[in-house]
């Protein structure tokens, strides 16, 4: 039973003899002998239910779930209305392949076609693909997007998320394609710099908005540069902030993309979540991944199924525009459901509180403790602050349930969400002005 | 059905948070007007998306015999494991000292799946089968360039590998060499041998191949590639047909690349998330994306490998998924897993003598997991395509075969039960798949219009391509 094979020994007995077999081990004939495993003594006992709850029990009870949370860097503890795990938990969801067969895939078809439209009313683009593996992959698959046999080279801020940076350059190192850094003295982009760089043979450049400091870039200039030097804008955002902040179609952006997980997905110790992507109609056919249109059945009644899928790698193989397969559907379906339950009302106010109790904890660690901003200027629900002795505050939070900022160079990156009340920003900085007298 | 953004009205809603009780800020950089997000209730909602559920066929509805993508049962324990709070809301750039038990989780799944495969080492990092096929062939690029043998550019393929096999060899920056494959989709040794060289960086091979064979000179070729001085990627979609009986590091393979949602029962979410785990030799670990659990003398931690080619995505993989899989290893243990490989080939070859006197199948002998049926006379006789089978089993509620794949059978059906159908199952959706080809033979027009049950009939995807609409169009 422990194996969820359901065939009995004499059902198992009567099938050998429907084949013509006298034993299982006859129809692995071709394997050849001296290769078959004896015991797999690496592996553990078998678990009953029972046993395997309580040692997983005991496994999620050595992580520490802190009760506040300041962190952010790329992973958002935000509010989860209850309705986003109560749907998208539904059985058929969860089970169900890739939506190969339209006539029974109809509501995961739909749910992708309505996230496809919420994407690009937030984004202000004119497409959105069905989504890729998370907001690093998304980045670095833009990159893909934009470069032809001439422009060859990529380039990215520095002011964006490392990790991102880092993914980035592990899909160029696997294409060939030259990546070049910006710098961003100061925390933002350097637009000199930029203008400098960019040649005749520049296929695009990545700008995060905000940045990983938090900080707002002047998006729309730095667009203008890109442009100018006919390369192709690809803007990385933040989907809470695009609730208020000027969104990337308005800053000029070819395509647009990001991570989705602030959208309804846990942080889940980094997984699964979820990269959108979105891009101008003149680069639909750039985009990678699933992507559902909309048509009518032999009635006449619309319905949806997986288009332009000349583009991908079960009909173009080597020539495909990405060998994307799975993806992270049922994270779509999340994001689908969270942003329905939201609406624009419930969005920017997630974007307004996140940010205003960001600028209140700013403010607080200021006044009460003398720590400056690191950065100047506009900053959404991040910003690094100095901080003399990261690891003595740090810890000093920990001890009190409280999961400060990420340590950076010169001082600490804080975030604020809508999840944290005044009291505990008070309490945060209360517990810090108690480590900095000590 | 109506779409989300035809639900509900201007001024519905639902109150979500709190009024802000700190001094409220607003940027200066403004969008213009507010994103056109649907307007509903709560019930609004659930109705619609309960709806939408209900038009969706998943794993859980009936049989699903989608050949290469191993739907199996997915475990409810497993789902209520993987959401226990503990891990479900972890920070991700939380201390290590304070995510002790996930890092295990993830130091576990590694070792068990490494002694499942035969390899020394393994990233979780990769979130799905064709992202592990890149994962894994940046490990082999990082090898050569790494000996300074940038000469080795070629991946060589055989022509009945999955799509995503020459996609990723071209993500790598490998040129690709189709070699023809035997009619039972073997690899053809003479065509690989002329096709290896100094130019070979590696061989990608899905074995048991997608026809369902396992290729009985498995080790003379990956001692034809190394011989040449290439490196062998076994793509382990096909894993679950030798699952605990024989591993691809005692074939000679290299490195490896596993789906969790595949051969360990972890959901597949519509079209993920998944996981795809690359397992490698020793030589090759060094390369890894990075970090790779690690067990150390105070505990556990996630190190980076020395000449790491790079994350492939951010922080470490698809953890949930990955929690998930190995809840299923630890049920199963060492005592059932070899039931899993014995079993899913059993079924496989039970169904396939059914319905061998009725349907033609591609190639003769035992299959493993999974077996593939022509049905290029039947669609000579009576017009009948695969497609039109496959539609018709709609009607019965079995998920259709995977159609026309491998691409070197014409009119090809490719049915895997796996392990957890009953007899009872195989024998109903064999019977079915024998009266709809005597309809063929009666009445092909009712199979031609199929599905006659489904929520919608046979959608126009000419239409869909040549005009794409690809968001709601709003009326104002």
């Amino acid at each position: 039973m422990g194996s969820y094979v359901p065939t009995t020994p004499a059902e198992r007995k009567q099938m050998l003899r429907a084949i013509g077999a006298s034993s299982v081990d006859d129809l692995f004939e071709n394997v050849p002998q001296g290769l078959k495993l004896g015991e797999l003594a690496a592996l553990p006992h078998e678990k009953s239910e029972l046993e395997l709850r309580q040692s997983f029990e005991a496994l999620a009870g050595k992580n520490t779930i802190y009760r506040t949370c300041l962190r952010g860097a790329g992973s958002y503890r935000h509010f989860i209305p209850a309705v986003v795990a109560s749907l998208s938990s539904r059985e058929e969801f969860v089970t169900a392949y890739t939506p190969y067969q339209a006539e029974i895939s109809q509501g995961i078809l739909q749910a992708i076609f309505e996230y496809q439209t919420m994407m690009c009313e937030l984004t202000g683009m004119d497409v959105s693909n069905a989504g890729v593996y998370d907001g690093a992959a998304a980045a670095a698959e833009s990159i893909t997007m934009c470069r032809d046999r001439r422009r060859t080279k990529a380039y990215v801020s520095a002011s964006a998320d490392p990790q991102v940076i880092e993914v980035m350059k592990t899909y160029c190192f696997g294409s060939d394609v030259e990546l070049t850094v910006i710098p961003a003295p100061g925390g933002h982009t350097d637009p000199a710099a930029l203008r400098a760089a960019l040649g005749q043979d520049a296929a695009c450049f990545y700008l995060q908005q905000p940045n990983f400091y938090g900080l707002i870039e002047d998006a729309e200039a730095l667009g203008n540069i890109v442009h100018e030097a006919g390369a192709k804008f690809v803007m990385g955002v933040n989907p809470i902030a695009l609730a208020v902040m000027k969104t990337p179609a308005e800053c000029g952006a070819d395509v647009a993309v990001g991570e989705a997980q602030p959208l309804g997905l846990d942080t889940a110790f980094g997984g699964p979540y979820l990269g959108f992507m979105t891009a101008t109609h003149a680069m639909m056919r750039h985009l990678p991944g699933r992507i559902v249109g909309q048509t009518v059945d032999t009635e006449g009644r619309t319905g949806y199924v997986l288009t332009l899928s000349a583009r991908e790698q079960h009909i173009r193989r080597e020539k495909a525009s990405s060998n994307i397969c799975s993806n992270e559907q049922l994270c779509t379906l999340r994001a689908g459901i969270y942003l329905s339950a939201m609406g624009a009302e419930g969005l920017r106010q997630a974007a307004t509180l996140s940010m205003s109790k960001a600028h209140y904890l700013a403010a607080q660690l200021e006044e009460k403790l003398g720590w400056k901003r690191l950065h100047e200027g506009e900053f959404f629900h991040e910003f690094a602050s100095e901080c003399p002795n990261p690891q003595k505050a740090l810890d000093a939070l920990a001890a009190q349930g409280i999961l400060g900022g990420l340590p950076v160079e010169g001082g600490i990156l804080w975030c604020a969400t809508e999840l944290v009340s005044k009291e505990e920003l008070d309490r945060t900085v209360s517990i810090l002005e108690e480590v900095e007298r000590a | 059905m109506k779409t989300i953004f035809e639900c509900g009205a201007p001024g519905r809603g639902m109150t979500m948070l709190p009024p802000c009780d700190v001094p409220e800020v607003t940027l200066s950089c403004r969008r213009a007007a507010a994103p056109r997000l649907p307007r509903v209730g709560e019930n609004d909602l659930v109705r619609h998306y309960s709806a939408l559920s209900r038009r969706v066929h998943g794993m859980n509805d009936g049989f699903y015999p989608l050949g290469s993508c191993t739907m199996k049962y997915n475990p409810k324990i497993n789902e209520e494991l993987a959401a226990l709070p503990g891990f479900r809301l972890l920070h991700p750039l939380q201390p290590q000292v304070s995510a002790q038990g996930a890092i295990e989780a993830l130091y576990r799944a590694k070792t068990e799946l490494c002694a499942l495969t035969g390899m020394d080492d393994m990233t979780l990092q990769p979130a799905a089968g064709a992202h592990g096929e890149f994962t894994g062939l940046l490990l082999i690029k990082a090898y050569h360039r790494a000996r300074g043998d940038d000469a080795r550019c070629e991946i060589v393929v055989p022509d009945s590998a999955h799509g995503t096999n020459p996609a990723s060899a071209v993500m790598a920056g490998f040129r690709v060499v189709n070699i023809p494959s035997a009619p039972d989709g073997c690899v053809d040794l003479d065509a690989l041998r002329a096709a290896v060289g100094p130019q070979t960086a590696g061989l990608m091979l899905t074995n048991p191949n997608t026809l369902g064979i396992f290729d009985k000179n498995i080790l003379e070729i990956t001692k034809i590639v190394h011989a040449a001085g290439g490196l062998c990627y076994y793509d382990g979609a096909n894993l679950n047909a030798i699952l605990g009986i024989v591993r691809p590091g005692d074939m000679g393979f290299d490195c490896v690349h596993l789906n969790l949602h595949k051969s360990f029962s972890t959901p597949h979410g519509g079209g993920g998330p998944g996981a795809g785990p690359v397992g490698c030799k020793q030589f090759l670990a060094e390369f890894l994306p990075g970090p790779i659990p690690a067990k150390t003398e105070t505990g556990f931690s996630l190190v980076k490998p020395a000449r790491s080619v790079g994350r492939v995505r951010g922080f470490y993989g698809n953890f949930l998924v990955v929690v998930r899989a190995l809840a299923y290893l630890e049920t199963l243990g060492r005592e059932h897993l070899p039931e899993v490989g014995r079993n899913a080939v059993l079924n496989a070859n039970y169904m396939m003598a059914v319905l061998k006197d009725t349907y033609e199948m591609a190639c003769g002998g035992y299959c493993m997991h999974e077996f593939v049926m022509t049905l290029e006379q039947l669609h000579k006789d009576t017009g009948v395509a695969a497609m039109d089978i496959a539609k018709g089993l709609l009607d019965a509620g079995i998920h259709p075969p995977t159609m026309y794949f491998p691409l070197i059978v014409h009119e090809a059906l490719m049915i895997e039960p796996t392990e957890t159908e009953s007899k009872q199952t195989m024998d109903e959706a064999a019977a079915e798949l024998k009266r709809l080809y005597a309809l063929a033979h009666t009445d092909p027009e009712q199979l031609h219009s199929a599905p006659h049950t489904t929520p919608v009939t046979r959608l126009d995807e000419v239409r869909a391509a040549r005009t794409p609409i690809l968001r709601y169009e709003f009326a104002e």
